[in-house]
């Protein structure tokens, strides 16, 4: 892959700092992940512990938004170097959707 | 495979461009059919015209008029005005940047071909039981209650051709981002690469509302779903609301690329630098940007509400700011150069003041209460008239002019394109300036014919034989056309003798690898700035070696043709024709194993070898890059 590519010579140093930069990688990637099967359960909690919907579903979707972006960021390297056109396209994508649905939502269904 | 070019039988040929992956051969198949529909679409405008041209006129039925009036917009927008721009974008933006194909020649070739069954398909509503009749708009409620297959045509038609121009936009999208030259940044691209640019951004965020709602359609008329069915608990309002978030960046990916094309116009003939070009790229994606925000403007008289219709009202006149932007760049651009005013120069004269009207009447009707007014009268017809043909026509005309030698290596006659111009400037106003008048009187749009005595007779008239003017300027280009072709007088790299982007270091047209050697871009404006230090040729950023090419291939065809089979099916079936569902079943069958074949056919394309590009090299002396 492009971005695994050495911009030098020496084969130990890249080596090196490519060992670095993956344990560093592991370790986010297991934070994240535990995060992640941690907000599954508060999900599921929330709603087995029957709170009334208005505090139920916005809190279930703003969890989800939140391991999206971590779906994206930490296990797809989003945020890494020479993805930023397929970002800023996403990101553009999202908010058309977005833009879609609060209109559909306020003055079409509302 | 000698890069020598072979004198060839006119069945090669055919096969050749049937074949063909290459980026200029594909945009010459998009100039036909784009041109062929344009034609067509043009006869449908006058056969309108005739109607309309004195009081209870009888020529045409009112039925039929419907279907003329749909069959010229929708033909227009969708089958002549976005492929004949996607047919420069093919074949100028990848020479502007310095690459020697787009990114994914199949898929580019996949996307003609869908463009053009999908037209074909949609045309053929003329011959089995009647054309759509509902508006290019198409509204729900109107166009689910059309009867025979007229809308069937036109969703099918249409979904099938909007794939392909979807895979365009993601093509020259993923060329632009990964295949620029060496120090082409993104600072360093001409405006029509820009613009191409944001128009397939464009593209891509436009056309999935599209495709849904027609979709939906389909489903509606076809398939007995109910998602526009009032009565069944749909809702109709939801149409109009998906062909507008698809619709108002439409018109945008119709305009920008002609500002593309108009500024590097300016920029040639006036011989310097595109004023202020920065703010030009950011206005460029700030419209792009804005484009999304405003779709409700074709709906204050729906019953938004006064809240959201003062938002759109709003977000709508603010997209005049940055085109307020582009007009002065332009004239700054002009200002104090050395004008030449060669045929595509005249043309872009002539559209600032043209397209400027339709803005100006753009903002009038932006202004929501106002609007209540205008809406549904003629002077919405004249508005998108005067920014669509004032604007896109008006450079796809000049682009014409101006880029024919890049693509088919002679120069069209200058004398005949001026009469050309004078003869559909002039046209073009005549038609289309007093329609705001007609409309402001009260004269509703899309009426089949209209009462004497009511102040609108001579409007009407006036109308017509502009719309005559017009023809006759169509007709002329035609004739330039043959006339060009038959002389056949080849000119050398940089025709216009002013060019400044790396197109114009080039053969004419172009060889089929485009660059021998990839060029090192060193600024704005490249092939100038070498011009500047006295030199002819670009500066090459890589030494002469093998060029890797794909191999032509007929499965894009194939693909299409499948779909446009698989499309007779889906609609006869509500008929309950008991073949209608074989075909369907057979056309999908030949589209998915053509897919097949071709996702486990390996074919990894061919080398161009160093020696051959050495020997073309003393062929042509001096003509390298
Ligand atoms: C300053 C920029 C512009 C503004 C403020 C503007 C505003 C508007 C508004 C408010 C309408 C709806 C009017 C109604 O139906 O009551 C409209 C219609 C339309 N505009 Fe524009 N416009 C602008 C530029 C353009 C451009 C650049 C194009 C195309 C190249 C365009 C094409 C159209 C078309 C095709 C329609 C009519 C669609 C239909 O109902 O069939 N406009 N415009
Ligand atoms: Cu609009």
């Amino acid at each position: 892959m492009v971005n695994n590519q050495s911009n030098t010579n020496n084969p130990r140093l890249d080596y090196e700092y490519r060992r670095r930069k993956n344990a560093e990688g592991m370790r986010i990637q297991v934070a994240t992940f535990t995060l992640m099967i941690f907000f599954t359960v508060i999900s599921f909690a929330a709603v087995a512990a029957g709170f009334s919907k208005w505090f139920v579903i916005p809190v279930i979707l703003l969890l989800a938004v939140i391991q999206v972006g971590f779906q994206l960021y930490y296990f797809m390297h989003m945020g890494e170097k020479g993805h930023e056109a397929p970002s800023m396209f996403m990101w553009s994508g999202i908010g058309v959707a977005f833009l879609t649905i609060l209109a559909f939502v306020t003055i079409i269904w509302w | 495979m000698s890069t020598i070019a072979q004198k060839r039988g006119f069945a090669s040929t055919i096969w050749d461009y049937l074949t063909t992956v290459d980026h200029k051969k594909i945009a010459i198949l998009y100039l036909i059919a784009g041109g062929f529909f344009f034609l067509l679409g043009g006869i449908e405008a006058m056969l309108i015209r005739i109607q309309l041209a004195v009081p209870n006129n009888d020529f045409v039925s009112a039925g039929f008029y419907n279907e003329l009036l749909t069959m010229h917009g929708t033909t227009m927008i969708f089958l002549a005005a976005m492929p004949l721009l996607l047919g420069f974008m093919n074949a100028i933006m990848p020479l502007q940047i310095g690459a020697r194909d787009v990114a994914f020649p199949f898929i580019n070739a996949l996307g003609f071909w869908l463009f053009f069954f999908g037209g074909v398909f949609l045309n053929l509503s003329w011959f089995l039981g009647g054309a759509p009749d509902a508006g290019w708009t198409s509204y729900a409620s109107l166009s689910l209650a059309s009867e025979g297959h007229g809308i069937d045509f036109y969703a099918l038609g249409l979904q099938i051709s909007g794939f392909g121009t979807l895979m365009g936009g993601i093509n020259f999208l993923v060329t632009i981002i990964n295949m620029r030259a060496p120090g082409m940044t993104y600072m360093r691209m001409p405006l029509f690469t820009w613009t191409t640019f944001v128009a397939s951004a464009l593209i891509l965020f436009a056309f999935p509302p599209l495709t849904a709602s027609i979709f939906m359609l389909t489903f509606d008329r076809m398939f007995g779903a109910n998602f526009f069915n009032v009565a069944a608990g749909g809702n109709t309002i939801i149409w109009e609301h998906f062909f507008w978030i698809f619709g108002h960046p439409e018109v945008y990916i119709l305009i920008l690329p002609a500002f593309g094309i108009f500024s590097e116009i300016f920029a040639t003939f006036s011989r310097k630098r595109l004023f202020g070009y920065s703010s030009m790229v950011f206005a460029t994606v700030l419209i792009g940007f804005l484009g999304f925000m405003v779709w409700a403007h074709h709906m204050f008289t729906v019953g938004l509400g006064p809240v959201a219709n003062a938002i759109f009202a709003v977000a709508t006149m603010a997209i005049a700011v940055p085109t307020g932007i582009k007009i002065f760049n332009w004239l700054l651009t002009i200002w104090g150069g050395s004008i030449k005013f060669t045929v595509p120069m005249i043309y872009a004269v002539a559209f600032i003041p043209s397209f400027v009207m339709g803005g100006v009447t753009g903002v009038m009707q932006a202004a929501a209460p106002a609007d209540y007014q205008y809406h549904d009268s003629y002077f919405i017809v004249a508005h998108f008239h005067y920014v669509i043909v004032g604007g896109v026509v008006l450079a796809l005309l000049a682009g014409t002019h101006f880029y024919w030698p890049k693509m088919f290596g002679t120069m069209l006659s200058e004398k005949i394109g001026k009469f050309t111009f004078f003869f559909f400037f002039v046209g073009f106003h005549l038609t289309f300036f007093v329609q705001h008048f007609l409309g402001l009187m009260g004269m509703p749009r899309r009426v089949w014919t209209f009462l004497p005595g009511q102040g609108l007779d001579t409007g009407n008239l006036v109308s017509s034989v502009g719309a005559a003017f017009m023809a006759i300027g169509v007709v002329s280009l035609l004739v330039n056309i043959v006339i060009t072709t038959m002389k056949n007088e080849r000119v050398g790299n940089d025709p216009w003798g002013d060019g400044r982007t790396l197109e114009w270091a080039l053969p004419s047209p172009a060889p089929f690898y485009n660059f021998k050697q990839l060029p090192l871009v060193r600024g704005l404006d490249a092939y100038w700035l070498e011009k500047m230090e006295g030199k002819d040729t670009l500066t090459p950023a890589e030494p002469i070696g093998d060029i890797h090419m794909p191999n032509p291939s007929f499965v894009p065809v194939v693909i299409s043709f499948g779909l446009f089979v698989a499309a007779f099916g889906a609609m006869y079936q509500v008929d309950d024709k008991p073949w209608a569902i074989p075909v369907l079943i057979i056309g999908l069958a030949i589209t998915f194993g053509a897919m097949l074949y071709r996702s486990i056919k390996d074919d990894h394309g061919f080398h161009i070898h160093k020696e051959d590009l050495m020997e073309d090299d003393d062929d042509n002396k001096g003509v390298k890059a």
